[in-house]
């Protein structure tokens, strides 16, 4: 870390002397951040999209842009986007502009892929903190978040009245979460479904005070005691028969065994909404907060951002247009479009108005943790998912140690 | 000695293809069109990966350029001996592909025999529409039967309907991480392995774990295989036992053998080309399984569905870790190989044994060829 940051001061003085040998190392290229380069080529942007909607949504965009700024510009939509990046990288012809996940973050701002701009976006500030956290890397913020979701607790509410509850009962804390899932077991539905994965269970470590790793991504924390406390709930709600995997109801996530019945609460993103519009439109829910743990609230988000690529021949455009797509106008236009939540304070008073059942999701940008970025870390969870599956017979604390071993690894 | 005398006159047909240069350039000029082809879709990338294996390339420019670095074995040691998640994904890999052919390639052998024999009886009626009926899979795409398969084994799909019918509880078929050998050893109250198996480690994973056997995931991928390939064998071996003399069967009647001994000991003996074709097609399709578990499962549950075809592509591609992928397809093509070479070994051509031959007096030398 700290050979980073000593680059990172020097990185003027060091960009120029290597611009000048014209010596393009997997480094220099994304330290060199004062000068984007600029040319009258086309933009290409590469998105993995959830859908027409998502797909017509950017397409608009995009277009919108190209006309006001006379740069053309190009969406293509990747079937697999991580390897049709990989590609262009190897190739050095990558798409200019593309969306990146925090889990790829790591592996391409490592290998110098990526641009580090996000100092030089002109509503740098406007972006949530926590979400330039996530998109940091080596103590370089690299890219524009493009939107995000977090996880929150989705209640049927058909299923919540039959066995007796009201809104007073929505659960505040663990041992809360804990009677209602009891009292809603029964009837062939368990109280609650959920994947049984890092990107769930987290949202429990979260609650412990825990997570793998640290804020800045720069020490393993697998095996603390909030992700220990964590996972024992977990076993001991699996044990109770109250808590079932979605694997085990035979549902191949959190939102299909809640859609089919089989759960009566479950622990999902924002992206439920739209499965459940389209695919389960009969079943009534309600979004509330997840209960807070020993360490208070606590939950993860995700998010993606706007990459832009080292070896673009035209970034100085590349960033004006994810400056219009990460606007407020663009931003809300996406909301209404596909439902996503808006990366940019500026634009949330009005989401939330726009969407007074989805507010929940909202709220936990001031307290939800994000995945850390460390290189290696997707083999990892990996790893860690696979041992998740095994809880309800195995020991907690020695997934814990494993994943520990994992991650310190990684930091070697 | 004899063998330096004769060392001269070896030179001469040599000598004499020079006296005709057309004809070589003529061979050349023929073959040329294919060599470049091959060359540049096949050579040079398979040299590009090798040298991937050995250098520190990232995966962005040319891994020809001057800032990738060799780096010896060290991406091979990662795998071998990295004492990592490296290591042990590879081990697990390994292992569970090495169940996958252990279990396939004999069963998909047997059965297509055995479908061949059944739809070459000139007896059987509607024989055309039995061929296409076992003959279907193989020409479906792999991707498309792997999605019928995720319906036919989910929690509630048609297996475990039927199964219920027979008062069987079936298992969650494709999250069901459990070795299929271990439940077994359960089932008679072995539930942990003896402390020389489970503290002896090979590629990061105890032994008791390797012989954990096929988890119930990869199970129905098994069966997937010899259902789908079963097929394809079936019409090499009916083709083969199209091509045997009638005679060979007539005199094995003659000479008193009952149905089971002329397929035995006359039939099967006159396959062994077409076993040894189709036992090396199908150790080499197996070693590499990949689509099934792309579109299936991404190699879990619990790790027990990765193979080394599959770990390659998410280590580079996701990983970002490209020594490494290249590395896993390098040894991954060591072992197919061996085992080929393994195979021709066991199933060559012997010439009689001398009680064989006391038995059947038959012709020493060259016999069955």
């Amino acid at each position: 870390m700290r050979r980073f940051t000593s680059r990172w001061l020097t990185s003027g003085a060091v960009a120029a002397t290597l611009a000048l040998t014209a010596c393009s190392s997997g480094f220099s290229g994304t330290s060199d951040t004062d000068a984007l380069t600029s040319s009258d080529k086309a933009l290409t942007v590469m998105i993995g999209s959830s859908g027409d909607a998502e797909t017509a949504a950017v397409n608009e965009a995009v277009a919108g842009w190209s006309a006001s700024s006379g740069t053309k510009a190009s969406v293509i939509v990747a079937s697999d986007l991580n390897q049709q990046l990989s590609q262009g990288f190897a190739a050095k012809k990558p798409a200019d502009v593309f969306y990146l996940s925090t889990d790829a973050l790591a592996g391409y701002a490592s290998n110098g892929s990526l641009l580090a701009y996000g100092d030089q976006l002109s509503n740098k500030d406007d972006f949530y903190p926590s979400l330039v956290k996530a998109f940091t890397y080596h103590g370089k913020f690299y890219c524009a978040p493009k939107d995000f979701a977090t996880l929150q607790l989705i209640i049927n509410t058909d299923m919540w009245s039959a066995a007796g509850l009201t809104d007073s009962d929505f659960p505040k804390t663990w041992d809360q979460l804990e009677a209602v899932s009891k009292k809603l077991t029964g009837n062939g539905h368990v109280g609650l479904g959920m994947g049984g994965e890092y990107f769930r269970i987290g949202a429990f470590m979260a609650q412990a005070g825990g997570n793998l790793m640290n804020e800045d991504s720069t020490k393993a924390t697998a095996n603390s005691d909030g992700n220990v406390k964590a996972l024992d709930f977990t076993k001991q709600m699996l044990d109770g028969g109250q808590l079932k995997f979605a694997k085990d109801l035979g549902a191949g996530w959190g939102g299909e065994a809640f859609g089919k019945g089989l759960a009566a609460m479950t622990i999902e993103g924002n992206w439920i909404t739209g499965a459940m519009k389209a695919d389960y439109p009969n079943i009534k829910y309600q979004v509330v907060e997840l209960p807070a743990g020993p360490a208070g609230k606590g939950t993860m988000q995700f998010s993606n951002c706007w990459g832009i690529a080292a070896d673009s021949p035209n970034q100085a455009a590349a960033l004006k247009l994810v400056e219009k797509l990460t606007s407020k106008s663009d931003q809300l236009a996406f909301g209404t479009a596909f439902g996503p939540m808006p990366s940019i304070k500026s634009a949330g008073d009005e989401w939330k108005s726009e969407n007074p059942g989805l507010v929940p999701f909202f709220s936990a940008v001031d307290y939800a943790m994000s995945v850390p970025t460390v290189k290696g870390f997707g083999d990892v969870v990996t790893d860690f998912n696979g041992k998740l599956e095994s809880l309800a017979t195995a020991d907690p604390k020695v997934i814990l140690d494993d994943t520990q071993k994992n991650i310190e690894a990684l930091l070697k | 000695m004899t063998a330096v005398t004769t060392m001269p006159p070896t030179p001469a047909p040599a000598a004499k293809k020079k006296h005709r240069p057309r004809d070589t350039i003529a061979g050349w000029l023929f073959t040329a069109p294919m060599l470049v082809i091959l060359g540049l879709f096949l050579v040079v990338p398979v040299g590009m990966a090798l040298w991937v294996s050995f250098s520190d390339w990232t995966g962005r420019g040319s891994p020809f350029s001057s800032n990738v670095a060799f780096v010896g074995m060290n991406n091979y040691k990662d795998l071998v001996a990295g004492g990592g998640l490296a290591e042990r994904d590879f081990g697990t890999s390994l292992r569970n592909n090495a169940w996958y052919v252990v279990l396939v390639v004999p069963i998909q052998t047997i059965v297509a025999i055995f479908l061949a024999v059944l739809v070459n009886r000139k007896v059987l009626k509607g024989r055309g529409f039995f061929r296409t009926a076992f003959y279907f899979p193989s020409v479906t795409s792999s991707v498309a039967i792997t999605v019928l398969w995720l319906f036919l084994f989910g929690a509630t799909g048609a297996v475990n309907k039927v199964l219920g019918f027979l008062g069987i509880h079936g298992p969650n078929w494709f999250q069901d991480p459990s070795g299929v050998v271990h439940n077994i050893l359960g089932a008679f109250g072995i539930t942990q392995g003896p402390t020389f198996l489970t503290d002896t480690n090979m590629l990061g994973l105890p032994l008791w774990d390797w012989l954990a056997g096929p988890s119930v995931a990869m199970s129905a991928f098994i069966i997937m295989a010899i259902f789908t390939t079963s097929g394809t064998f079936m019409l090499l071996f009916i083709a083969a036992l199209q091509n045997l003399s009638g005679e060979v069967q007539e005199a094995a009647v003659i000479d008193g053998a009952n149905g089971w001994q002329s397929f035995w000991y006359v039939t099967l003996p006159q396959l062994r080309p077409t076993v040894f074709t189709v036992v090396t097609l199908g150790v080499i399709g197996t070693w590499q399984v990949f689509d099934q578990i792309y579109t299936g499962t991404q190699g879990g549950p619990g790790k027990t569905t990765l193979t080394p075809a599959y770990l390659s592509y998410t280590s580079a591609f996701q990983s970002q870790e490209w020594g490494r992928g290249a590395a896993i397809a390098f040894v991954l093509f060591a072992i197919i190989v061996f085992f080929t070479l393994l195979q021709r070994l066991v199933l060559r051509e012997r010439p009689l044994s001398r009680r064989h031959r006391r038995i059947y007096g038959g012709p020493a030398k060259g016999a069955g060829k």
